[in-house]
């Protein structure tokens, strides 16, 4: 069941469009925004809500790398492994993650305090190698400096 | 040396403030263009200044402008876009203008909306830029209060309201028809053409998509002419050209520069060469849909037209360059991976031909590798290039993959022989 004040926000969105299926983005940036990601279940809520049938809400789920349709842990570290993040020497900034957190790519820590995944460019290629937690962008990685970085988010 | 779109950026890189913006004449050529110009005088006033696309492709925007029909009363509604999403790799200069002259950005984006009659306007934001969100926030609640946007724009009889949308990712969405497509809520799949977007583009009416940078040029073509803008460049095609450098330079970053500078001096005196210890070897000059050119023929001129006799394009005018110490194979293997995951999924030789390029340039960087692979690479560059798929992802996937066959083949054939990575221990 959507909450009230998901609800309110979907709507507020569907009013600027010419018709409520334009909304649908919105929609899953919302509740994601709330519950963190997407379960099947919010996928059947919003369809309901707009108008639409599971699999057109879905399709549009399952299209963007910034829905998550699987549960995520608290923080989503999002490293970048463009080109120039590349050059400038990424392999070794992955592989002090990857020690500290005891996870690869696409998983979460057993406490679901992170979970890590590759991102295709942050666009701050002038300071490559970057990450982003959360929302919060990181740059001019060095494996000195990641340990620090983490102990942020709890 | 004239700066238009950074001549007020502030030195620490701080957001420009709407009342600074403003006492330098911000906002002034409003007043004149919406109260003295008519809206075909303004596409006319960019038609002649060859005011050629920022984003990428060049298109000139005053033809662009001018394919909308002209008939506000045939078709009342229409809409103006902005393409902020910048994705490709190595790409990163519209980021300066999101962040630190947002002012200038709305500027331009009235004035286009007013020159093709549209009373909605969007900015389509790449998610991963949360800072230029919040800047372009703030900056369009500054430009409602103080009258630039929303009913009566300054007492003109025009209207305009301007929103923000933030991307849920995937590169596709910066081709204009997926970008128009995710816009709408839906998979951000690109559309057949024609019908281009000026005739049906968002919600099926007439619709203008322009890149950040091309939307910034525009009061300062309204405020100095035509003349003046065609003549701040070094070649002929007018203006200024945010140029960027990544990869092993000592200072990689941004620069505002004539455009047609030539390469060599972006890298040599803006962004201080090569970092000791490190050769040029090539380089892409505009993002990773562009072909690679070599240190032989850097002394090019960064325009539209100059790259294009050495098989390759300006593209963003963001340059990512290769090193001795990079491998080419790996370089090419990172580019085509992005292009892979990416592939909206459409049409088959994108869908499947991008993952099979992938497998066989990892392989071959693994040391698996065999001659006869180079022929499928070479199969796939035509067979993923133009004319064969939906839309210009995979033909762009393929421009450094085949420039690269050609001019590191004896890298290729390194791997192939030697069964592995010359450049791994």
């Amino acid at each position: 069941m959507l909450t009230e004040k998901e609800k309110h926000e979907i709507l507020e969105e569907v009013k600027l469009y010419p018709y409520p299926a334009v909304a649908c983005l919105d929609a899953l940036k919302i509740v994601q925004k709330h519950r963190g990601w997407i379960t099947d279940e919010s996928v059947r809520d919003i369809a309901g809500l707009l108008a639409l049938s599971t699999e057109q809400v879905d399709s549009v789920a399952t299209f963007y790398s910034r829905i998550y349709r699987h549960e995520v842990g608290r923080h989503v570290i999002l490293i970048c492994d463009g080109i120039t993040c590349m050059i400038l020497g990424y392999e070794s900034v992955y592989d002090r993650i990857f020690e500290i957190l005891g996870i690869r790519f696409g998983e979460t820590t057993l406490d679901k305090r992170f979970t890590l995944l590759p991102v295709s460019c942050l666009g701050d290629c002038d300071h490559a190698p970057a990450m982003m937690i959360n929302n919060d962008l990181y740059n001019n990685l060095t494996v000195e400096n990641i340990d620090k970085l983490l102990e942020k988010y709890v | 040396m004239e700066k238009p779109l950074t001549k007020h950026i502030r030195p620490d890189g701080s957001q420009l403030e709407l009342k600074n913006y403003v006492r330098d004449g911000g906002y002034q050529i409003l007043r004149k263009v919406l109260k003295e110009m008519a809206p075909a005088e303004v596409i006319n006033e960019v038609k002649a200044a060859n005011l050629l696309g920022r984003g990428g492709a060049g298109f000139p925007a005053g033809i662009k402008w001018s394919y909308i029909p002209a008939d506000k009363v045939a078709e009342p509604s229409r809409y103006l876009v902005c393409n902020a999403d910048e994705m490709e790799p190595g790409s990163f200069k519209d980021r300066l203008l999101l962040e630190q002259h947002p002012h200038q950005l709305i500027a331009g984006m009235i004035i286009s909306a007013y020159a093709i009659k549209a009373d909605k306007a969007y900015i389509f934001l790449r998610w991963a830029y949360k800072k230029s969100e919040i800047i372009l926030m703030k900056a369009i609640a500054q430009a409602y209060e103080a009258g630039y946007l929303g009913k009566n724009i300054l007492n003109s009889g025009y209207d305009l309201d301007l929103y923000v949308h933030t991307s849920a990712g995937r590169y596709i969405c910066g081709e204009e028809t997926g970008l128009l497509n995710s816009l709408e809520g839906k998979r951000a799949v690109p559309r057949d053409k024609p019908p281009y977007p000026a005739i049906s583009g968002l919600f099926g009416k007439p619709t203008v998509v322009n890149n950040v940078e091309t939307l910034s040029n525009i009061p300062h073509i309204l405020e100095n002419g035509a003349a003046w803008f065609k003549s701040i460049s070094r070649t002929g095609e007018g203006g200024t050209k945010i140029y960027g450098v990544c990869g092993r330079v000592k200072n990689p970053g941004l620069w505002e520069l004539p455009l047609g500078t030539p390469m060599r001096e972006i890298i040599e005196n803006y962004a201080g060469g090569m970092r000791d210890g490190y050769k040029i070897r090539g380089a892409l000059p505009g993002g990773a849909s562009t072909d690679f050119i070599i240190e032989s023929q850097m002394d090019v001129t960064m325009d539209f037209a100059s790259l294009v006799p050495l098989n390759s394009r300006l593209g963003t005018g963001t340059i990512i360059i290769l090193d001795d110490k990079t491998c080419p194979v790996a370089f090419i293997h990172n580019l085509i991976k992005f292009f892979a995951l990416e592939s909206c999924g459409w049409c088959t030789p994108c869908r499947e031909g991008l993952p099979w390029v992938e497998e066989i340039l990892k392989s071959i960087e693994d040391g698996k590798g065999k001659e006869s692979d180079l022929e499928i690479l070479k199969f796939h560059t035509t067979y993923c290039g133009p004319g064969h798929t939906f839309c210009a992802h995979a033909p762009g996937a393929m421009e450094p993959l085949q420039s690269g066959l050609i001019y590191f083949r004896d890298d290729f054939m390194k791997h192939i022989n030697d069964k592995h990575c010359p450049w791994r221990s």
